[in-house]
């Protein structure tokens, strides 16, 4: 981790009708930094991953990326979000692609790559995560954990500079989970910059620098794993951690 | 009447006059549709653009218009084809069958724009939001991710439809444009054999459309395959 920061948001706000989702959120994330977010459901944790690459629009506040505000009329949103890979929840793999295709799609498209690079890459990224006997499957013949490493990869294709993970492992069988997270820790090993909404307390303790609890649209507390987990200081906190720990 | 009157009379139709029916009604009524179909998708697509466009007055335009369409009879809007498109276009000269065409065209493309409107729109959003977040603009999204998945919804749809405007096409009779229906008046008129004609009619319209069903049946069974 370096002092770099490479994502901040200010004040923060969101609302969807009436309900405000967001409540003037600050936070920095560093180069390198591994950042896991944590918090009951419906305090905003999608919601904030979700407006660092804008598929949600803010509707106060600000989102800088690499030294530039992203949120405001003028800025290539998508050559943004080019260097911020998501992975979601579902998933969201793309059907009609083979294995291979939904690696390669985007990098060709978007022309990072010439379609000979991109394969090559895509080779070497699906063995990475074990995938590459599936190399010319189409999606629709793999299990959860599978989907998911390929979404992982996927984004990892367009070689982000931070990858973001909204709850990735929440819509698997118990039994894949473990697939899914030792790929993530890798990539957290080498250096990636992460911003990670789990539930899996266990997961973020072990692979985090730090933990944001956020609930009701706002930053309750942050800290290092072992502080916050162990010795939470604000009630809001300890309530949380006493219904999942 | 007997059975066997009706089948001899039948038989006697159409030893004089199956020409009438079966090359001029059948290609007349196929032709009808295939144009309403072919054009209906062209502008039923422009249609679900603009419906599904960022301007509001836009999607208001297409919205008045669709709601319209489906709410009056399609007769009454074959009438207003068949009186008003030769008076708007005085110079093109367009006769009965072309008025009628367009007509046509006008209504199948409203109920087509919903069809791929709705076949766009059941694509699950997440694979937008995939697609948007690898650095696709929102025209790449749809051309590589939405849209290739949206045919699988809408091109059975859009099968059931044409099969909808074949039998829809039977009330361009009224206006004689030489279609199936047409081909009953005319056999009907000269023969006073009203019961028979219906009867051959019937049957080609039938199969007619149960050929096209099964056909669409088997290239739907293929669509799911590759999925």
């Amino acid at each position: 981790m370096t002092d770099t920061v490479l994502i901040e948001t200010k004040a923060l706000t969101k609302s969807f009708g009436s309900v405000n989702v967001l409540k003037g959120v600050d936070v920095q994330v560093h180069q390198g930094e591994a950042l896991a977010i944590i918090g009951p459901s419906g305090g905003g944790k999608s919601t904030f991953l979700r407006c660092l690459n804008l598929l949600e629009q803010p509707d106060g506040g600000e989102v800088i990326f690499e030294g530039q505000k992203i949120n405001q009329k003028g800025v290539d949103v998508d050559a943004y979000r080019q260097k911020m890979g998501m992975v979601f929840q579902h998933f969201n793999v793309f059907p009609h692609m083979t294995v291979q295709e939904n690696i390669t799609m985007a990098p060709v498209l978007l022309k990072k790559k010439t379609k000979a690079e991109a394969e090559k890459q895509a080779v070497s990224l699906l063995s990475r995560v074990g995938l590459l006997d599936k190399k010319d499957e189409y999606p629709r013949k793999l299990s959860g954990g599978q989907k998911q490493r390929l979404a992982i990869v996927r984004a990892l294709a367009m070689e982000p500079d931070v990858m973001l993970f909204d709850e990735p492992t929440s819509a698997l069988d118990p039994e894949m989970v473990g697939e899914v997270l030792s790929v993530i820790r890798s990539l957290v090993k080498q250096g990636m910059t992460t911003v990670i909404v789990t539930h899996e307390m266990g997961f973020a303790r072990e692979v985090s620098d730090r933990i944001l609890f956020m609930a009701d649209g706002t930053i309750v507390e942050q800290g290092a794993p072992g502080a916050l987990l162990d010795h939470p200081k604000e009630k809001r906190t300890v309530e949380f951690l006493s219904k999942v720990l | 009447m007997t059975l066997t009157t009706v089948i001899q009379n039948i038989i006697k139709i159409m030893s004089r006059y199956w020409d009438v029916f079966l090359i001029k009604g059948v290609s007349i009524t196929l032709a009808l549709s295939a144009i309403t179909v072919a054009f209906g998708a062209v502008f039923g697509s422009l249609l679900a653009l603009m419906k599904m466009s960022r301007f509001k007055v836009l999607r208001g335009l297409v919205t008045a218009f669709v709601e319209f369409i489906r709410g009056t009879p399609m007769l009454l809007q074959l009438y207003v084809g068949y009186f008003i498109v030769p008076l708007l276009f005085p110079a093109l000269g367009l006769g009965t069958f072309a008025s009628i065409a367009v007509a046509l065209v006008i209504n199948s493309s409203a109920y087509v724009s919903e069809i791929i409107r709705s076949g766009i729109q059941a694509v699950d959003a997440g694979q937008g939001e995939a697609a948007r977040s690898l650095g696709l603009s929102k025209a790449q999204t749809m051309g590589k991710v939405i849209l290739p998945q949206a045919v699988k919804n809408i091109l059975p749809a859009l099968g059931n439809e044409f099969v909808t405007i074949i039998k829809e096409t039977s009330l361009a009779s009224t206006f004689f444009v030489g279609d199936l229906m047409t081909a009953y008046l005319t056999v009907k008129g000269v023969t006073y054999l009203a019961f028979e004609s219906l009867i051959i009619v019937g049957v080609i319209y039938f199969v007619l459309t149960f050929c096209l069903s099964k056909l669409i049946g088997v290239y739907e069974r293929r669509l799911k395959q590759s999925d």
